[in-house]
């Protein structure tokens, strides 16, 4: 596989080169934390951080979208239509996600592209955008990556794997896409053929840094009624406070809830980004609301990324191992504690009594 | 206030053996630094799960609401200020309580450590008032009551004001504290460097409402932005909606807010939510002498009205 080495001396002018190409995202830092952000012309992306606060997944997924427009004025001839969005589709590129982030997109897509559905808004979105990779030579001590199907050099989900060399960065050329970027960008020159092993060994030993894991073996293998109904699951949500941090700020959370809002005789139909820690995620109606207790609802969260994916999917969880919401959860509730509760739990070995 | 934690099992023991509650609501160890976990305990064997220590801001008279058994409760200043304003307001019965009180000498603000260690903390331990860092295994150690949370550096009530037993001496409260320069520094300004001002201050929000969930006020069963009929706010990021939730929480708060800091703790992307609540509790101070969850014999002022209320606003 091509490996590309970038002097740092030319990064700014590479950069400087694409912005007429791409719409480059990048992690920017604002008053205390990094998060994704649209780059200015001439702005360069921070590549000085862990990981952003808010995940990048917002590139490709906006907290809120519009999908359709319309008119309410009745003498207007099309009054009441809906009508596509302007939207722009044209190429983008993000700069310096982290490996774990970029293998969440993998994960959501499942979701938004499947045999029997397609949802157009972030397919298209998706296959517009170039992710280049930054692998992470200093993992945080809230990543367990390596054990939720990821890792600090994991490539898929890139199209570019930057690793820090010093002076130098080692650009590894993984797909097409990526090729075409660096090219755009005048980022030509061959590194010398030790890189790859320079990779791996720098690979190996940020993998050997991660010193925080979850077991998720045994999840497949364990009965979705007998985990539903654990008895640990009222120690587990007591603390919650029902926010929506953990899934605003995670890369694999998809939920998303529709409205109309109109003003004056004019309105949008958009899409936000929803929370099934909301109550009002899922009330009918009706008024009732099957997932009415605190309870139900973390229940509902872990049960989701843990067990039914797992089930549906057969491949893996639905977590990345970022830990965003690990270091953000304002009341300490650690998916890795809930995750090795469910999958080590035995119903016959509880010796808590029954309800 | 370490040693507090003895004293703390060794009443909640005394309290869960004699029947005199089914649970304690305290904290347990986190799994990060910086962090505890609300938690309770049923069962007297199981206590020693329970900690002390700086990092408890967050305020647990938020699990009180409408809770039916029999509680005993930690309780630091703040937190027994809004154990007051929920016996006031009906949401939990004061016989129902046992309150273990907590003279509290100041929560550390978590983000402000973090931002001074570049590479991540790995470990933190606390004496009395040094707190020792440890980072990439560099050790540092730094005075805790530097790195106080704003809302304790400017506490004036730290010991609790409702309390059955204690699980330490009273602490001295802190006196001649300027509680709102920050308030005066807003007032200070046009009607449009403040719209600029509060538009800066909440651009980051991602309206995932972890400040209205960690308040023990905000106990709505369907709080306003939550309503769909009609529907008062718009869901999305506009920012005008995001500003409406901001300054109608606040103004829901109004007198009733004991400044905890819970709302400032528990946003993920730090915006500085005890402005909007300071200048209405410095308000509710100037007008009728008020502050919020001293006593449960004294009704808020917001919902009793006296001849001599100021009126001046009344044109």
């Amino acid at each position: 596989m091509k490996v590309i080495k970038i002097d740092k001396n030319d990064w700014a002018g590479g950069i400087g080169k694409i912005q007429s190409s791409y719409r480059l995202y990048g992690p920017v830092k604002g008053d205390a934390f990094h998060d994704f952000k649209a780059l200015e012309k001439g702005e360069l992306p921070d590549l000085n951080f862990f990981n952003t606060r808010v995940s990048p997944k917002s590139v490709v997924y906006p907290q809120s979208e519009v999908m359709f427009e319309y008119s309410l004025d009745e003498k207007d001839a099309e009054h009441h239509i809906l009508k596509d969005a302007a939207k722009d589709y044209s190429p983008k590129a993000v700069l310096g996600i982290r490996p774990c982030d970029a293998a969440s997109f993998l994960l959501v897509k499942r979701n938004f592209d499947t045999p029997e559905y397609k949802d157009p808004y972030w397919i298209r979105s998706y296959e517009a955008t170039t992710f280049v990779g930054y692998a992470c030579n200093n993992p945080c001590s809230t990543c367990f990556c390596t054990t939720a199907g990821s890792g600090p050099f994991n490539e898929e989900g890139l199209d570019v794997l930057l690793v820090d060399e010093g002076d130098c960065y080692y650009a590894k050329v993984i797909t097409s896409k990526g090729e075409n970027l660096l090219n755009a960008a005048g980022w030509k020159t061959e590194a010398d053929g030790g890189a790859p092993d320079k990779i791996a060994a720098l690979g190996k030993e940020a993998g050997s840094k991660i010193g925080s894991s979850v077991a998720t073996d045994q999840l497949k293998d364990k009965k979705t009624t007998e985990l539903y109904e654990a008895p640990f699951w009222e120690d587990v949500s007591f603390a919650c406070i029902n926010c929506g941090t953990c899934t605003y700020l995670c890369p694999t959370c998809w939920c998303f809830d529709i409205q109309d809002e109109n003003s004056g005789c004019s309105g949008v139909r958009m899409r936000n980004w929803d929370s099934c820690m909301f109550p009002l995620f899922t009330i009918h109606g009706t008024g009732h609301n099957p997932r009415g207790t605190k309870l139900q609802r973390v229940r509902q969260r872990f049960m989701h990324k843990l067990k039914y994916y797992v089930d549906k999917y057969d491949n893996g969880i639905q977590c990345v191992g970022c830990g965003r919401c690990i270091r953000s959860c304002p009341v300490n509730i650690d998916i890795r504690r809930v995750c090795d509760m469910m999958n080590s739990y035995d119903p016959k070995a509880c010796a808590c009594p029954a309800k | 206030m370490l040693g507090y934690i003895d004293k703390i099992r060794e009443i909640s023991k005394r309290l869960l053996d004699e029947g005199r509650v089914d649970m304690i609501i305290g904290f347990r160890k986190g799994t990060i630094p910086m962090m505890n976990e609300p938690c309770f305990v049923k069962n007297s064997g199981e206590l020693s799960t329970l900690v002390w220590d700086s990092n408890c801001g967050i305020n647990l008279a938020n699990y009180l609401t409408d809770r039916k058994e029999k509680i005993g409760i930690v309780a630091k200043g703040c937190d027994s200020r809004n154990i007051v304003t929920h016996i006031i307001e009906n949401k939990i019965k004061r016989e129902k309580l046992v309150i273990i009180g907590i003279p509290c000498k100041g929560m550390i603000d978590k983000r402000k450590v973090a931002g001074m260690f570049e590479n991540g903390i790995d470990d933190i331990t606390e004496e009395d008032n040094i707190l020792r860092v440890k980072s990439r295994g560099v050790e540092t150690s730094l005075k805790k009551s530097d790195l106080l949370q704003e809302n304790c550096e400017l506490c004036i009530h730290r010991n609790p004001v409702i309390y059955d037993e204690l699980a330490g001496p009273l602490v001295e409260e802190q006196k001649d504290v300027d509680r709102y320069a920050d308030v005066r520094r807003i007032e200070a300004m046009t009607a449009p460097e403040k719209w600029e001002y509060f538009k800066d201050l909440i651009s980051p929000c991602i309206r995932c409402y972890a400040c209205r969930n960690a308040c023990p006020l905000c106990y709505c069963p369907t709080c306003f932005v939550d309503e769909s009929r009609p529907q008062w706010c718009g869901k999305g990021q506009d920012e005008i909606d995001t500003r409406t939730f901001h300054f109608l929480r606040a103004y829901h708060c109004a007198g009733r807010c004991t400044d905890c800091g819970a709302c400032e703790r528990a946003c993920p992307v730090g915006i500085k939510v005890r402005q909007f609540t300071s200048k209405l509790n410095k308000d509710c101070l100037d007008m009728f002498g008020w502050e919020a969850g001293l006593s449960p014999d004294q009704r808020p002022p917001l919902d009793t009205y006296k001849p001599a209320d100021p009126g001046d606003f009344i044109k």
